[in-house]
């Protein structure tokens, strides 16, 4: 696991971005959730000094908020990596060797699931189903999706966004 | 619509399989060569490119439909942007289909047992234009709704028979009829799209493919409960689903086809998206609420049912997205027709999402009551490189898997229950003789373990104690009366779990229990997985009689531990083996051990 995330951490958090997007949803029922989607879309994770901010301003507690956070699958209280390679882990994945395809990526990038590298450029994430069976086995990079995977074509895949910036 | 039928069309799926197997690049090369062949000019005829939702046959994707005026469509399957000068040349400009790569004859068989009324317009019709949902019945279903009082829309519901398409089955009119009948002003309409069962995604294609005929369906289902407020609640792993609805919803706004006075239909409904966070105990309805609250998806006891007492305290009516898109056909068409078609405590057709070890994976839309069989053989094609069937599983992690000698159970509700598994959401996970069901067991229950919202303890607890029996066993450290705990164990979950995800989690290893023991009892007694799937008790040897010298899996391992020369009995080399199951899966003749 890296060490890369705490190192982050220490850094000063512009909060400017989170109450742009509390002002977003503020009149809204049932905003938390919404709320907290949005600041990990624009911080790529839920930076902790955001907690008490939302806590104050849409007046919950704080612990709700870390009860929502580490309840849903989704949310991320460390950075992440730019590349998140998600190894879907559903029925017909399984099936047709899904265990093998996370083997190859835990090989290659030395990280498991919900690990980041320490370059910050991969996170890896076992997820349940991403819906796309008939191409079993699937995995994502962020939104781009790769059906019928193998271990060569894992690799083709890793190499590819290695290459990249 | 007139203009439109003397264009050229090329509908290409561009639902997330097609867009994963390269339906983007295949549409832009339509394009570039359009624009570089100047075909417009040449035949006269505008060339659109139209980006459809999924047409089911998912495996052979990018699927590619030539339409040219008063013709019949040509499919060509497997279609790469490398192909494309080709179709444009000899289909689009000399009228001469390419005969070698249209789709071979099992994509007719494909479609043939099937009734594809839900997804009559997903791969068909340009998945985001309002225009073409308005050219194929669009919104005529609100229409003659309104003109109806609601208990008239209520009961029409009711006399189609249609049952809730999320799983459990309840009668949709009935369920109506409650949250009508509870007093107040405020209602909520919810729309389950938390499709989360592991091997199911018909919510998604039509999410992605019919984006409109969802909105309509919940129109009705306001207006019939009197309602004027609605919400979907989507899995946020389906970014394009999303996307795709959002956009419905945008579009729907603009042209005054929902908000106040919908459509001037004298009723007022607003629509909102709701994204999910990643939880499959979401799917469960109190938990869902929960979720849109801003809380833990947590489940509570019913009663108070959704209906009287559902989200922020309001009667709330929570339906799955397959049944609000059945909704709008009932309405284009009549509840006579509705009924007249599947079986007698079944109504209508239900899309199963074949996937596993069959060959033609993909979305099968098909009338109740047509069997097990037909479904995987006729339609899909049998079972991958002609290995022997073993288990179907039904129903994803609530369901059970069902041995050949239940494959000529109907897919309806109550024939499936009593084969010992559920219709479910309408996954069907075909295994062969590679599957090890002790090992699918397993899965199953880490999962429902890992979803569980732990509100419970006997689902909490329970499941990791069942889960832990099952480890051991495909390790090969099985005991003596591990099967008897784990029976007791699963009654006892079953009863007194909170919600349905531990009153059905235990049901995976009941049914693979009553159907498979003999695979349990190979595990614990003689230490060996009659399967050869589990890792601990695989050898990795390649057994000489049965090795037909063909080199697959030596072509197929990625450390080069095989050895193998033309002719010749191949060898894995156990210093080098990984033990990553590669040439096992590759090997066509149960050769590897």
């Amino acid at each position: 696991m890296s060490n890369a995330a705490e190192n982050v951490q220490e850094q000063e958090i512009d909060l400017a971005g989170a109450n742009q997007v509390i002002d977003k949803y503020l009149d809204m029922k049932g905003a938390l959730m919404p709320v907290l989607q949005g600041i990990q879309e624009f911080y790529g994770y839920v930076p902790e000094p955001t907690v008490p901010l939302v806590a104050e301003r849409l007046n919950v507690y704080p612990s709700q908020i870390y009860g929502v956070l580490t309840f849903y699958a989704q949310f991320h209280l460390k950075p992440r990596g730019k590349y998140i390679v998600r190894v879907c882990m559903g029925t017909a994945c399984h099936v047709k060797g899904a265990g093998r395809i996370a083997g190859t990526l835990e090989e290659r990038l030395g990280i498991t699931h919900a690990e980041t590298t320490e370059d910050l450029k991969f996170t890896a994430e076992y997820v349940a189903c991403i819906g796309a069976c008939g191409m079993a086995p699937v995995i994502m990079v962020n939104d781009a999706t790769y059906g019928s995977m193998s271990v060569q074509k894992m690799d083709e895949v890793i190499a590819k966004y290695k290459a990249m910036e | 619509m007139a203009a439109n039928a003397e264009n050229i069309k090329v509908l290409i799926c561009q639902g997330t399989g097609g867009l994963a197997s390269g339906a983007a690049a295949v549409a832009k090369a339509f394009e570039d060569e359009f624009a570089r062949q100047g075909v417009e000019a040449k035949v006269g005829k505008r060339c659109e490119v139209v980006g459809t939702g999924c047409r089911g046959l998912c495996a052979n994707d990018v699927l590619v439909d030539i339409v040219l005026p008063g013709q019949e469509a040509v499919t060509y399957d497997f279609v790469t942007p490398e192909l494309v000068p080709q179709i444009v040349e000899e289909h689009v400009l000399a009228n001469e289909p390419i005969a070698k790569k249209k789709a071979g004859p099992y994509y007719a068989k494909f479609l043939e047992k099937q009734q594809r009324i839900i997804f009559s317009r997903c791969g068909t019709v340009n998945a985001e234009s309002l225009d073409d949902f308005l050219a194929h019945n669009g919104f005529t279903g609100i229409k003659k709704a309104v003109t109806m009082t609601q208990a008239e829309v209520i009961d029409e519901v009711k006399r189609s028979g249609l049952r809730g398409r999320g799983g459990g089955g309840f009668p949709t009119g009935v369920k109506w009829s409650f949250c009508a009948a509870s007093p107040g002003k405020t209602k909520y309409l919810i729309c389950n799209a938390d499709e989360g069962d592991p091997g199911a995604f018909m919510d998604r294609s039509i999410l992605e493919g019919d984006p409109y005929g969802l909105i309509e369906g919940m129109m009705i289902g306001a207006y019939a409960i009197g309602c004027t407020f609605g919400y979907v609640y989507v899995r946020a792993e389906y970014p394009l689903a999303i996307k795709r609805l959002q956009m419905a919803i945008d579009t729907c706004y603009e042209k005054g086809f929902l908000g106040k006075n919908c459509m001037g239909l004298g009723f007022d409904f607003d629509l909102r998206i709701k994204a999910g966070a990643g939880a499959f105990v979401c799917g469960e309805e109190t938990a869902l609420m929960a979720s849109i609250e801003g809380h833990r998806g947590m489940s509570r006891p019913r009663p108070p049912f959704p209906a009287v007492r559902g989200l922020w305290g309001y009667p709330t009516n929570i339906n799955n997205v397959e049944t609000f898109a059945n909704v709008s056909y009932i309405f284009y068409n009549g509840a006579d027709w509705y009924s007249s078609i599947g079986t007698e405590g079944t109504k209508g057709t239900k899309i199963f999402a074949l996937t596993g070890k069959v060959k033609h994976t993909g979305l099968v839309e098909v009338p109740a009551g047509t069997t097990m069989k037909e479904v995987i053989y006729d339609v899909c094609g049998g079972i991958l490189n002609n290995r022997k069937f073993k288990a179907v599983q039904a129903g994803g992690p609530s369901g059970g898997c069902l041995p050949e000698a239940a494959l000529n159970a109907e897919v309806d509700y109550d024939s499936l229950i009593k084969a010992g598994a559920m219709m479910g959401s309408g996954g069907l996970v075909v295994m062969d003789e590679t599957t090890c069901m002790v090992d699918i067991a397993r899965f199953f229950l880490n999962f429902t373990r890992v979803e569980s919202c732990g509100k419970c303890i006997p689902c909490r607890i329970g499941l990791k104690i069942m889960l832990e029996i099952l480890e051991r066993i495909t390790k090969g450290e099985g005991r003596e009366g591990d099967l008897e705990t784990l029976e007791d164990m699963a009654y006892d979950i079953k009863k007194s779990s909170l919600c349905g995800l531990g009153q059905t989690a235990p049901n995976p290893v009941l049914s693979t229990l009553r159907y498979f023991r003999h695979e349990y009892e190979a595990h614990i007694k003689e230490k060996r997985c009659p399967s050869n799937s589990c890792k601990d008790l695989l050898k990795f040897e390649v057994v000489e009689g049965a090795c037909k010298k063909c080199g697959l899996c030596f072509k197929i391992c990625p450390v080069d531990a095989v050895t193998w020369e033309k002719g010749g009995v191949a060898i894995i080399d156990k210093e080098k083996c990984t033990k990553c199951t590669s040439c096992y899966d590759a090997c066509r003749f149960m050769a590897i051990e």
